[in-house]
């Protein structure tokens, strides 16, 4: 075998480290191997490694390089041509793989260093986030204890409890050794240690409020850091030698309810504060953390809201508390003041009648007095006596109807009656007095005022009496003209009487009554005065006019419940006055006025011509004088019935009658007898039929036993027309008639 | 007409004797009064109501005065009940003898009872005459188309 003289080895002799390269070219070929299949193994298990054409370039190379010393095995020996030729490809192969991979990895490396710093960048970046989410949650968890301890707070309206709860919730959240507050005095000139944390019972601490540190927490509202050692802040002895906590402090605002406008946020310019002081807990190294600076300057504020509400709470309260004392004061009040009246009233029902009992009595005495025989001496005596006494009754009169009438407790007793008449009346009672001071009295009645009128009559009599009185009164010569007449809406709108609305209707007229007088006038501005009760003018008073000066009060009062108005004009004094009064009355219907349903009412001096509808009984066992009688009273257009004997009249007459004929000079009937059984019929009723005995002219009539047993009327037979007529009508008038033989 | 007037007349002129002699009196007239159209015929209803009472009357005083012991006060009650009637529709004489007869009654008078009986027959007689001739002078003129006169 030919051996190639290419490669001479060198030491021909050693074949020890012949064997050694051999062995290690076959591990180096080994590793060269593997290493790419740990390499695409490991990669492929990771998927994510971006460079896999590097990798493959990688893995060529190193097995090219592998195969390379793979095949210089052979090469140690003799070997052939093929193997050569083999390994220069390899080499060839390997050499170009290996420029390759160098050129590639030129780029390569750069980038995946960089990979590297984007790994540490994001690393940091995580940190700083971790940091950041600490801080949040941190505050997250501030801003829970803040609205904790809010709701705390708010929860009560009660102030301890609110400033209590306060210093206990904010201990427990920020974990506080000492927590204070201070709130001002009375008089604003210092601080008062009010509530702590730890002490149950705090002594009353004052301070000076005119401290630098005080301002400096008073003027801004952040939580301020203060030192350890201010007055505020030493609250207990220093326990341990070691460093007091840091300490912070924070301005309350006190607000008031005056603070609070209504568009405005309370103005800050509020000058009362109170501090609350915190601590840390000595002996650690906390420092006060912004975020516990925010939530202390949060929860200042929440608590003062609380306190002003609670301000606000307890000023309804009292206000309420006041209302209702207020109330019980007034009820109180008003129940005196009813018992008060109705004992007035009691006390005055009670007087009233004692005193007039008396009063009456003396009058009615001095007045027989006065009838029988006297001295001069005793009859002045005796006249004086009834003069005073007559005063003071009208005066106990004036007095007990004010009272009434001030409570409004008079009510007018309204009935029909003569306006003429009464005003004849006035006249009568007046012209012996006018006459006695030579005044003549004059009336005029207008043609169209009505006869009858609907009012209380007695009560407008005591106005005229009183005001045509007081004409007499003041004047001491002329005359006195009374004037009555209609009032037509235009002269009932006067400007005297401002708030008078006359309204008119149908069945109301409003009567005007003006009593002029040529007496001693008024004086212009005195006239205000009249109407007011015990006010007389000095120039009354002088007259010794002898009035109460109630008279014209009551007047007025009565005027006013009649639903008129009274007042007076003078021209001044020594010129007369006039005095005018309206009153509303009342227009009677005539309908109303009959009490017997049958016939209209009959004044005196007239018969009716017809009975329409009476209903008549007639009892008469004669039947001619019967018939005669039945003709009679039907001409007259009675209802007729006739009984011939006393059991059929008994057993006939029934309410409907009004009036029974009975025959009493019938033999065997006894007319008394009859009479006395009609009225036994109708004891029950409250009205039997009229009783008309019928007689002949021999009879002899009693009239006292006829009125006894109940009769209304007897008459003598015969009966004529005109008689009869006349008859029912005085028996039906006046229930009453006997006629005598 | 000519004839109505004299009627008329006839009636008045009878009218006014019998007031005159007394038989009526103004009871009569009273009772004429009170006819009218609502009551054409009351005057003749009474006076045959005043016929038939006193005819019965009569009879039962005849037969009361005709007994052995006579009841007077029987015989009063009768006379007191034609006075009654009688001076009702104004028979003047008839009831003045009535008024007569009563004393009687009272004295307890027999003879003068009968003979008040007798009277009061005659009085009845005659003025139940008088009252139909009067009636028969209405109808005629009535019946002649004439009214009665007040």
């Amino acid at each position: 075998m030919e051996s190639c003289d290419c490669i001479d080895p060198p030491w021909p002799g050693d074949e020890l480290l012949m064997k050694y390269q051999y062995i290690s070219d076959f591990f180096i070929a080994l590793a060269y191997f593997s290493i790419p299949l740990e390499l695409i193994y490991f990669v492929k298990k990771s998927a994510v490694f971006p460079y896999r054409w590097v990798l493959v370039q990688f893995g060529a190379f190193i097995v090219l390089c592998g195969a390379t010393h793979l095949i210089n095995l052979w090469t140690f020996g003799m070997h052939s041509r093929n193997v050569e030729v083999v390994m220069t490809t390899a080499k060839v192969l390997t050499a170009v793989v290996s420029c390759v991979t160098a050129l590639m990895l030129v780029h390569i490396i750069p980038d995946l260093l960089s990979v590297k710093t984007r790994e540490l960048f994001l690393k940091n970046k995580a940190a700083e986030l971790d940091r950041e989410m600490g801080l949040i949650r941190t505050q997250e968890e501030t801003g829970r204890h803040v609205r904790m301890l809010t709701h705390e707070i708010r929860s009560t309206l009660d102030r301890h409890t609110i400033l209590k709860t306060t210093l206990i919730e904010l201990g427990r959240t920020l974990s506080l050794e000492e927590c204070a507050l201070w709130m001002p005095t009375r008089t604003g000139l210092e601080l008062q240690l009010s509530y702590t944390l730890r002490q149950q019972n705090p002594v009353g601490f004052t301070i000076p409020i005119q401290h630098p540190v005080i301002n400096q927490v008073f003027s801004s509202n952040r939580a301020v850091k203060i030192s350890p050692n201010c007055p505020v802040a030493r609250l207990r002895p220093l326990a341990g030698k070691y460093m007091p906590g840091e300490v912070v402090a924070v301005r309350v605002p006190l607000l008031h309810l005056s603070n609070f406008q209504i568009n405005d946020w309370p103005e800050l310019s509020t000058k009362r504060y109170a501090l609350m002081v915190l601590m840390l807990p000595s002996d650690s190294a906390r420092q006060w953390h912004v975020h516990e600076l925010e939530l202390v300057e949060v929860v200042a504020d929440q608590v003062a809201v609380a306190l002003s509400h609670a301000a606000i709470l307890e000023e309804s309260m009292r206000a309420r508390d006041l209302l209702m004392e207020q109330n019980v004061a007034l009820d109180i009040a008003r129940r005196e003041a009813e018992t008060a009246v109705r004992a007035r009233n009691d006390f005055l029902a009670v007087m009233n009648h004692e005193m007039r009992t008396p009063m009456h009595a003396i009058i009615a005495l001095s007045s027989l007095l006065q009838e029988t025989e006297l001295t001069p001496e005793q009859r002045l005596m005796v006249e004086a006596i009834l003069k005073s006494s007559s005063l003071l009754a009208t005066l106990i009169n004036d007095v007990l109807d004010l009272s009434r009438l001030e409570d409004g407790s008079l009510q007018l007793e309204n009935g029909t009656f003569n306006l003429h008449v009464l005003f004849r009346e006035v006249l009568n009672l007046i012209r012996p007095i006018a006459s006695v001071k030579k005044l003549f009295v004059s009336s005029s009645l207008a043609p169209d005022l009505p006869e009858f009128a609907v009012g209380d009559e007695k009560r407008l009599m005591q106005i005229m009496l009183n005001v045509v009185g007081n004409a007499v009164k003041f004047s001491n010569e002329g005359n006195i003209s009374i004037f009555a007449f209609i009032a037509k809406s235009e002269s009932l709108r006067d400007s005297r009487a401002p708030d008078f609305f006359p309204v008119h209707s149908d069945n109301h007229f409003y009567l005007r009554v003006q009593v002029k007088d040529s007496g001693s006038g008024i004086d212009p501005q005195d006239i205000s005065k009249l109407f007011t009760k015990f006010a007389q003018s000095q120039s009354l008073a002088a007259r010794n006019s002898g009035g109460s000066g109630l008279g014209l009060a009551i007047c007025k009062r009565f005027v006013n419940l009649m639903g008129g108005h009274i007042w007076i004009e003078s021209e001044g004094l020594g010129k007369g006055s006039t005095a005018v009064f309206i009153v509303k009355l009342g227009i009677p219907e005539y309908s109303n006025e009959s009490k017997l349903p049958f016939f209209p009412k009959v004044s005196a001096n007239h018969c009716q011509t017809n009975f329409p509808g009476l209903k008549v009984l007639v009892m008469d066992d004669n039947g001619v004088s019967r018939s005669v009688t039945k003709g009679l009273l039907v001409h007259l257009g009675c209802d007729v019935t006739t009984v011939g004997s006393a059991d059929d009249c008994l057993r006939v007459v029934s309410q409907e009658h009004n009036v029974v004929f009975l025959d009493v000079c019938m033999p065997g009937v006894d007319g008394y007898e009859v009479a006395i059984r009609i009225h036994e019929k109708f004891t029950k009723c409250h009205q039997g039929p009229l009783l008309v005995a019928l007689m002949g002219n021999t009879d002899r009539v009693t009239k006292e036993n006829y009125l006894r047993v109940g009769i209304n009327g007897v008459v003598l037979k015969p009966v004529s027309v005109d008689k009869m007529r006349s008859v029912l009508s005085e028996v039906l008038e006046h229930r009453f008639l006997f006629e005598t033989c | 007409m000519d004839g109505v007037v004299q009627l008329q007349r006839q009636l008045l002129d009878y009218t006014t004797l019998l007031f005159q002699e007394g038989f009526l009196n103004d009871q009569f007239t009273q009772l004429q009064q009170l006819q009218d159209e609502t009551n054409p015929d009351f005057v003749v209803e009474v006076v045959s109501l005043f016929f038939e009472d006193s005819e019965r009357l009569l009879n039962e005083l005849a037969n009361t005065l005709d007994q052995q012991s006579i009841d007077f006060r029987k015989v009063d009650s009768h006379v007191h009940q034609l006075k009654g009637s009688s001076s009702s529709i104004g028979a003047q004489r008839v009831q003045n003898v009535c008024i007569a007869f009563r004393n009687f009654c009272d004295a307890q008078n027999t003879e003068g009872c009968l003979k008040c009986l007798q009277q009061v027959k005659n009085e009845y007689a005659l003025v139940k005459n008088k009252l139909e001739t009067l009636f028969q002078l209405e109808q005629q003129i009535l019946a002649a188309g004439g009214s009665i006169p007040m």
